[in-house]
């Protein structure tokens, strides 16, 4: 194999043409970019970098010794389509990018309105719609937020901290319930209430008020919530469109086995893209978590270039993380409907605590740790040991 | 010199945190003692509550594994190395002596910075 093309140029594409020199490949690698920046960190686009406390340069993910990778970089232009036995990438601008192995790690993308929107309405996704948003979020600014997921309720904190009025519309009764739970989700309800931010659940989006800037959102109880800013939080979707007729297999993202490898050899897949056999929950599972972007790559450039690749067990436990008004949120594993949860250390309403979620086997699947570092590094550990 | 504890507080796989001029993690690794700084250069977090793995520390937020002797990260996220301290025991009692030389990299912006002023 003389060349190989990433397709993707942020963290699980970066990290998998580091993954590909780590393992030894010294022949061409391209790298494609659908955005015009150079690699960046996303977590930080609704955290430090939206509150100002964080530049464009803090959030650089290339290093300096990135310049021995000898990457071809290809920014600024979205493939388009694949010809999977030719191994031919076609881009937006009519090229064609030739190559013996690929790696699929094309991302997601913030699910929209399916209508237009007025001005004053945005989704978080990309550095330029984080540079769009901070710009309209001033002290006293009326910012309602539509979905209390992560990316809704990261802004929402945020933005209170930033002197904004903030309102969250979700249709769940809790915030991150879906992750969470429900009686979690409510310890993340009451973190809310005490930052002064509304929640208004059980509440669905009727209607964008403003034209052409937005006055305010109605309710479908008929409620109107007064705005100067729309927050549209509502998901995110995989970026596979172009390989639809491709012959790669998709299903909610590019389906995988557990080391990477599409149903097309020489095709391999990484990251928010990638719905990938989770050994953990022995199913497949789509991640879009930061360390599935991070450490996922390495297992396929692996498999791609034919070698054996063992990572740590516990980076088999899905994990993410969220801060919010200064508190660290952290969770791993897998929550399913039959899971109890207990505290196992601290108060939730107290200064920090760990909770456990068990399975109707009375197996522990997962654990959530509000500013509780230690612990929860060693219950991920317990976690990844517990077959 | 900072005052750190009994050396009976921190059996072999623990760590503390300790106050200096800025916060210092100090472990025990199979009885040999080492102290960095305790903050992630790669972003807030406290190194103390990190997972031990032989003479490495792995950052308890984003898994960034820095070497307690060197204080070098070992690849993403973290890009600049945490400063290391000296230990030392006397009476069964563990001092950290904070190193005046911060990492590389701030050495080599500090003397960017005094090559201009000059």
């Amino acid at each position: 194999m003389e060349r190989i093309t990433v397709v993707g140029a942020s963290l699980a594409g970066l990290s998998s043409a580091r993954a590909l020199r780590n393992h030894g490949f010294d022949g061409r690698i391209t790298v494609i970019g659908a955005e015009k920046h150079a690699p960046y960190d996303r977590p930080p686009l609704s955290k430090e970098f939206l509150a100002g406390d964080a530049s464009e340069d803090d959030i650089r993910l290339a290093e300096d010794d990135d310049a021995e990778l000898e990457i071809d970089w290809v920014l600024g232009r979205a493939a388009t389509a694949l010809a999977p036995r030719e191994r031919h990438v076609l881009l937006d601008d009519g090229s064609r990018v030739d190559s013996d192995g690929l790696v699929l790690a094309t991302g997601a993308r913030a699910r929209t309105l399916p209508e237009s929107v007025p001005d004053g309405v945005h989704t978080l996704r990309t550095l330029d719609d984080a540079h769009a948003l901070r710009r309209e979020l001033a002290p006293g600014a009326r910012l309602v937020v539509i979905g209390a997921g992560f990316i809704g309720t990261e802004i929402a904190s945020t933005a209170a901290g930033l002197g904004c009025e903030v309102d969250v519309v979700d249709a769940a009764t809790v915030p991150l319930e879906r992750v969470l739970g429900a009686e979690m989700g409510a310890v993340c309800s009451r973190l809310h209430a005490r930052n002064g931010v509304r929640l208004h659940p059980g509440s669905r989006l009727a209607e964008l008020l403003g034209q052409p800037r937005v006055s305010g959102v109605r309710l479908t109880d008929g409620r109107e919530l007064p705005a100067d800013v729309v927050v549209v939080g509502i998901g995110a979707q995989p970026n596979v469109e172009w390989l639809e007729g491709s012959g790669v297999s998709l299903d909610d993202g590019i389906r995988t086995d557990a080391r990477g490898r599409t149903n097309i050899p020489e095709i391999v897949a990484a990251g928010d893209c990638a719905n990938a056999y989770r050994t953990y929950t022995a199913a497949p599972m789509r991640l879009e978590h930061w360390t599935n972007a991070l450490h996922q790559p390495a297992a396929s450039a692996a498999a791609l270039l034919g070698q054996e690749h063992t990572a740590p067990a516990h980076h088999a436990v899905p994990y993410f993380w969220s801060d919010q008004y200064g508190h660290k949120i952290q969770f791993a594993g897998h929550r399913t409907e039959d899971c109890t949860v207990h505290v196992d250390e601290g108060n939730p309403d107290g200064d920090g605590f760990l909770a456990v979620y068990t399975n109707a086997h009375g197996s522990p699947t997962g654990v959530l740790a509000i500013d509780r570092g230690r612990s929860f590094g060693r219950w991920r550990r317990r976690l990844a040991a517990r077959e | 010199m900072i005052f750190v504890g009994e050396l009976s507080d921190l059996p072999p796989g623990e760590s503390v945190r300790v106050e200096g001029d800025v916060a210092i993690a100090v472990f025990n690794v199979d009885g040999e003692l080492h102290a960095i700084d305790d903050t992630c250069t790669h972003q807030d977090a406290s190194l103390s509550d990190g997972w031990l793995e032989g003479c490495a520390v792995e950052c308890p937020l984003h898994a960034a594994c820095f070497d307690l002797r060197t204080g070098r990260p070992d690849g993403p996220p973290a890009k600049k190395p945490v400063r290391t301290h000296e230990v030392s025991l006397h009476d069964g009692l563990i001092y950290v002596h904070e190193s005046t030389r911060a990492g590389a990299d701030t050495v080599a912006a500090a003397d960017a910075v005094a090559e201009e002023v000059s």
